[in-house]
């Protein structure tokens, strides 16, 4: 028995210290573009990306925020698109799986149908991108950043999962009491699904702060571009700088510029607000992600 | 008696009419309820595949879909498709990073939830969880800058470390080869954080009973791991698998465009068929050879779908996805 436990032990501080070199991996590399933005720019080209702390030198963030525009324009359509695309999205999707979520109502398989059906089949880009730039002239607008969120189906059968599992005596009770489906949908079915609607209202919201792709494709006017595009556009720029650099074509006005620490920069202000969303994120998630949510 | 028993009949006659008139109202109300998101839906998905036979058309933006004249051949775009030498790459790479894709990461996933479930400290649960999950909340975007610090010819930590340790530095956005384990390792960084809180969810719904019930027994850990837990979750690993298939065509866009910065020397091993598609439009303007490939894409999933789930439903009807 006692070499049982301590075999026991040894098995679970394996198991630990696994897990903790697992976390590790998982933390640090995000940590070095902290480094990065962190240190003087004459100390990075003197000695490469710093492994541990040189110095905290505030250079970059001063930089961004001494020509501010950029970055709060940026802010500015990031927000309207993760948040005011959610809020359409909870609103749209929550009555759409109420609807589907009801066990007595005839057509609800023939609707369940026509929404899973595009989880398996899809036009693909070319169709999409004609009708969004050619038919509807989506081009440079905040619909065409919104909308390519909106059809998520995935999510709206993760929220009938939930919703199925309301005990069915409360909405008969409410419909003999004379409530029609809006009454119940309103007073009953959205505050019990609260946990459910946080979880994808904050799946939703992450989707939207994280997206670049509509951008890319229809976003051209600079004033535009989400946070996230931003970014990427940097990212290619600087590059093209530094093969300039290397190239020996533009060196004495390039080294000026704090090009790789503001890079870095950037990426943290751009990633910084969803971590505040992290911590609420645990509470509700594990509830909203079981086998039912996968299998619709 | 007579008349009392037809005076029922006449009442329950009109209950009933004016129940069927009100469960029609309240059908009427379901259908409004629903019809948003089945509008958004038909607009931007069900017309977008209707718009598919845009591949056998010669497309000018002057005239639109239905405008446009029909290619003579009618094939000719697939043609383009079949002879360029680019479709054996793409193809090539599409479903091989998938298929390794979806093992590693059935694999991976599953072995680490198990070990997950060993941990009984709640304190160290949560933090392994939030760690394992956090580069999910990361944009494609903001990995390939993180890509980038340790990638980065000149300055990065890779070559840095190479340095110090006196091998050899690489300059990796130049390096075809090196893309295929970055961008495997990469896509199970990323996402496995996802996959692993799935399984470890359906874990707890167990009934502990039957671990009780195995501890009684004498059974071990590995046992019950092998008997009890694994096969509880057979069907999310099916399931989520033949989703996985179903999506072989297609790729992270993110992944594959963004993280080796569309660098064309790496296009060996970093172009599939999502990125051959969006440079098809967007760099080349060539849209009957990407409306092509979308077309065969689009086709081919959809069958690869029916055909994985119509074989699962053949082994056991409970786990099909439909």
């Amino acid at each position: 028995m006692v070499t049982n436990n301590k075999h026991e032990r040894i098995v679970k501080f394996f198991i630990h210290l696994f897990f903790i070199i697992l976390s590790l991996i998982f933390i640090i590399p995000m940590f070095s573009i902290i480094l990065i933005a962190l240190t003087s720019e004459q100390s990075i080209t003197a000695e490469g990306y710093p492994f541990f702390f040189r110095e905290l030198d505030w250079t970059a963030f001063k930089y961004i925020l001494d020509n501010p525009k950029t970055i709060l324009d940026s802010y500015k359509v990031t927000i309207i698109i993760s948040f005011g695309g959610t809020f359409l999205y909870l609103i749209m999707a929550s009555m759409a799986a109420y609807v589907i979520s009801r066990k007595n109502f005839r057509y609800a398989g023939k609707i369940t149908l026509f929404f899973f059906f595009t989880m398996l089949f899809s036009g693909g880009l070319v169709p999409s991108y004609i009708l969004y730039t050619n038919v509807l002239h989506l081009k440079n607008t905040y619909a065409a950043m919104i909308f390519p969120l909106l059809g998520n189906v995935w999510y709206m059968m993760m929220l009938k999962t939930f919703m199925k599992e309301i005990p069915n005596e409360i909405i008969e009770s409410a419909r003999i009491d004379g409530a029609g489906h809006w009454t119940i949908y309103a007073r009953f079915i959205l505050p019990l699904s609260k946990p459910a609607l946080a979880t994808i209202g904050l799946l939703h919201l992450l989707d939207g702060w994280n997206s670049w792709n509509p951008a890319m494709l229809y976003i051209s006017d600079r004033h535009k571009y989400p946070l996230q595009y931003l970014l990427q556009v940097m990212l290619r720029n600087i590059m093209e700088i530094m093969k300039d650099m290397q190239n020996n074509t533009v060196l004495g006005s390039a080294a000026n510029i704090p090009s790789e620490s503001v890079r870095m920069a950037m990426c943290i202000l751009a990633v910084g607000p969803m971590l505040f969303i992290f911590p609420f994120f645990q509470k509700y998630f594990t509830r909203g992600l079981t086998v039912g949510a996968v299998k619709g | 008696m007579l008349k009392s028993r037809t005076g029922a009949d006449s009442q329950t006659g009109t209950s009933l009419r004016k129940k069927g008139n009100a469960s029609r109202n309240q059908d009427f109300s379901l259908i409004l309820m629903a019809l948003p998101m089945m509008i958004f839906i038909t607009i931007f998905n069900y017309i977008p595949m209707g718009g598919m036979f845009v591949a056998f058309k010669d497309y000018s933006y002057r005239d639109g879909i239905l405008g446009s004249p029909f290619c003579d051949p009618i094939y000719k775009n697939f043609e383009f498709v079949f002879k360029s030498p680019d479709t054996w790459r793409i193809i090539r790479n599409t479903l091989g990073y998938n298929l390794v894709f979806i093992v590693s990461t059935l694999v991976i996933s599953v072995s680490i939830a198990l070990l997950l479930n060993e941990i009984k400290s709640r304190k160290a649960l949560k933090v392994y969880q939030t760690t394992m999950f956090f580069p999910s909340f990361l944009s494609w975007v903001v990995v390939s800058y993180i890509v980038y610090a340790f990638l980065n010819p000149r300055l990065g930590y890779l070559n840095a470390v190479a340095a110090k340790l006196g091998g050899e530095t690489l300059d990796w956005y130049n390096t075809p080869n090196a893309w295929i384990a970055i961008l495997i390792v990469l896509h199970i960084w990323k996402g496995i954080g996802m996959n692993v809180l799935m399984y470890y969810a359906s874990m707890l719904s167990i009934d502990s009973s039957y671990y009780e019930a195995a501890a009684i027994e004498g059974a071990t850990r590995l046992q019950m791991i092998r008997k009890i837990t694994l096969p509880f979750l057979y069907p999310m690993m099916i399931i989520l698998t033949i989703l996985a298939i179903g999506k072989i065509m297609n790729s992270d866009f993110g992944l594959f465009y963004q993280t080796p910065m569309n660098s064309k020397t790496l296009y060996e091993t970093t172009d599939v068929l999502d990125t051959y598609v969006y440079r098809a439009l967007m760099e080349n303007g060539n849209i009957g050879m990407s409306s092509a490939v979308g077309f065969l894409k689009s086709v081919i999933g959809f069958l690869l779908v029916m055909l994985t789930n119509g074989i699962v439903k053949k082994i056991n009807p409970d786990y099909a996805l439909y």
